[in-house]
């Protein structure tokens, strides 16, 4: 174990690899004092494994419907309650966490690297291609996400992948224009004058030398907006525009139960706490990350 | 009688609408050194980045070994002329080790025997193995001077453009790294332009001085003339009497 540690915090590594795997360690030392934050990435990692892992956790078929027991309140039968057609809230919402979770990471994955690739390319090559791109970037970030979120899936089916791609398209300009932004700063600089007289070509440079420097803000907006694309995800499911009943989604548990929200407070309570909740940990999560890794924090 | 290695010839460089660099002209023989002096903002550095490509707004004449250079350069003129930065701090990428540092100009030409090439080139600047899979960030500055030196000489230039190299190191390191160049110099036959503000560092590495006031040349004179005190230019008196004066308060 002392020889693990070791091995990555030597001064002398003699591998790239063990100085990038150095360089990892100590930045998670440094995130480990960080209480919040670890708080943060502990809740996100129990959310993440809990969909994961959830046809292994939930005590029940999260269909399953039993009228004789709807709006139950939680039980030791039913750790936190029935809703109105008598299913187990604690499995619909493990369930659940695996659609809303697994929207939020299919629409971070389509729209980060698209947004990198923008905005470093408008930021390194200037000029026409740099109004070009910024200008489509800005009708995109002009239009109300939610509005078009909903006018895109209804020109569609309502479904999880429209919610996705809806969402994704709207969730890219703020990608890109970070992304620029750092490029501008970086552009000037002396060690990116030295890759040009290297010889590079702008394509090098862009993915060699300009990209992993945006990337740590990179990873800090994805984590921030993640909270951020639960909410929007949960809203379209409200609105029914997001995923079906009866697939277990957290905002659509919210919207099909909100007639019980007086009698039977939990039913519509316990997946909005979810959802305050994954919010929460991913915004502590990506806050502690920003401080780890962007240089302008240090 | 060897041939010049680089010739400029009238050159001028404008930042909008201010002439920066008005016609400007000097050459450098194979395996020589030419030092420019000058205060700050008198287009001293805005000179070696038109010679480097970095700055393709110039109009006049250039020539590297008898090939008149365009604004935008092939790849083949970036093996031949390369360029040290003045700060160290700013002019290795961040998130690169020193090995990827060094092995990026010979990716870039397609050079193979990255292992040896990295392993002589650390030696050659006198740098131990040790740091080669360091971030810059844990060098020092010297260190990192020295390895600016090393990548701008991976891909084994002819010419050396030299922007203030060692303006950002303290005065026991400056002495280090100049040793250091004109070591390089000899071993390799390199030909040098070397920009500075110190008149000290200049005369040590460079037989021949242009002094730069406003964007002109205003006087070219050797380094011996200019220790001994003929200078011709009213400015090249002044900023030998402030170098004098900054060295040796006594004297004065």
């Amino acid at each position: 174990m002392s020889s693990t540690r070791d091995w990555l915090l030597t001064d002398a590594p003699s591998s790239r690899r063990q100085a990038a795997w150095g360089r990892r360690y100590r930045r998670w030392l440094q995130f480990r004092t960080n209480g919040l934050a670890m708080f943060g990435l502990t809740v996100a990692v129990i959310l993440i494994l809990g969909a994961v892992f959830a046809p292994l956790l939930a005590p029940q078929n999260p269909g399953a419907q039993n009228l004789a027991m709807r709006l139950a309140p939680p039980s030791a039968q039913h750790w936190l309650g029935t809703d109105e057609l008598g299913r187990d809230l604690f499995s619909r919402l493990l369930y659940g966490g695996r659609v809303t979770l697994g929207m939020v990471v299919a629409v971070v994955i389509l729209v980060a690297p698209i947004g990198l690739l923008v905005g470093s390319v408008a930021g390194y090559a200037g000029g026409w291609a740099d109004r070009v791109l910024m200008r489509v970037t800005d009708v995109f970030l002009a239009v109300p996400q939610l509005i078009l979120a909903l006018a895109f899936v209804s020109a569609l089916k309502p479904g999880i992948t429209s919610a996705v791609i809806a969402i994704a398209l709207t969730a890219w300009p703020p990608y890109a224009r970070q992304a620029r932004a750092d490029t501008l700063t970086i552009r000037h600089s002396d060690f990116i004058a030295a890759a040009r007289l290297t010889g590079a070509s702008g394509t090098r440079i862009v993915l060699h030398h300009i990209i992993p420097l945006c990337l740590s803000s990179m990873i800090v907006r994805m984590t921030l907006s993640m909270s951020g694309i639960i909410l929007t995800a949960a809203g379209l499911g409200f609105l029914g525009m997001g995923a079906q009943p009866p697939m277990p989604e957290w905002g659509t548990m919210i919207a099909t139960s909100r007639a019980f929200i007086l009698a039977q407070w939990w039913v519509p309570a316990i997946p909005g706490i979810a959802i305050f909740v994954a919010s929460l940990a991913f915004n502590l999560l990506g806050d502690g990350l920003r401080d780890v890794l962007d240089p302008r924090q240090r | 009688m060897t041939a010049s290695m680089i010739a400029v010839e009238n050159l001028r460089v404008r930042f909008g609408t201010q002439d920066v660099v008005k016609g400007v002209s000097f050459s450098v023989p194979r395996g020589g050194s030419f030092g420019m002096v000058g205060e700050s903002g008198s287009g001293k550095s805005t000179i070696l980045r038109a010679v480097s490509g970095l700055n393709a707004d110039w109009t006049g004449r250039m020539e590297i070994d008898g090939v008149a250079l365009m604004p935008k350069r092939g790849r083949a003129f970036f093996r031949r002329v390369q360029m040290v930065f003045q700060d160290p701090y700013g002019s290795l990428h961040p998130g690169q080790t020193i090995d990827r540092a060094l092995s990026e100009p010979l990716l870039v030409h397609g050079i193979g025997d990255i292992e040896t090439r990295i392993l002589r080139a650390l030696a050659e600047v006198a740098l131990p193995s040790t740091v080669r899979f360091r971030f810059p960030h844990q060098l020092s500055g010297g260190q990192r001077q020295r390895v600016a030196i090393a990548r701008a000489l991976m891909a084994e230039p002819e010419v050396l453009l030299l922007d203030e190299p060692t303006s950002a190191l303290d005065v026991s390191v400056q002495a280090e790294v100049l040793n250091l160049l004109s070591a390089l110099q000899k071993s390799r036959n390199l030909t040098y332009v070397m920009v500075s503000h110190n008149l000290a560092v200049v005369a040590h590495l460079c037989p021949m001085i242009g002094v730069m006031q406003g964007g002109n040349l205003v006087e070219t004179i050797s380094a011996e003339n200019l220790r001994a005190g003929r200078t011709q230019h009213a400015h090249t008196t002044e900023l030998r009497a402030l170098s004098v004066e900054l060295e040796d308060p006594e004297e004065v």
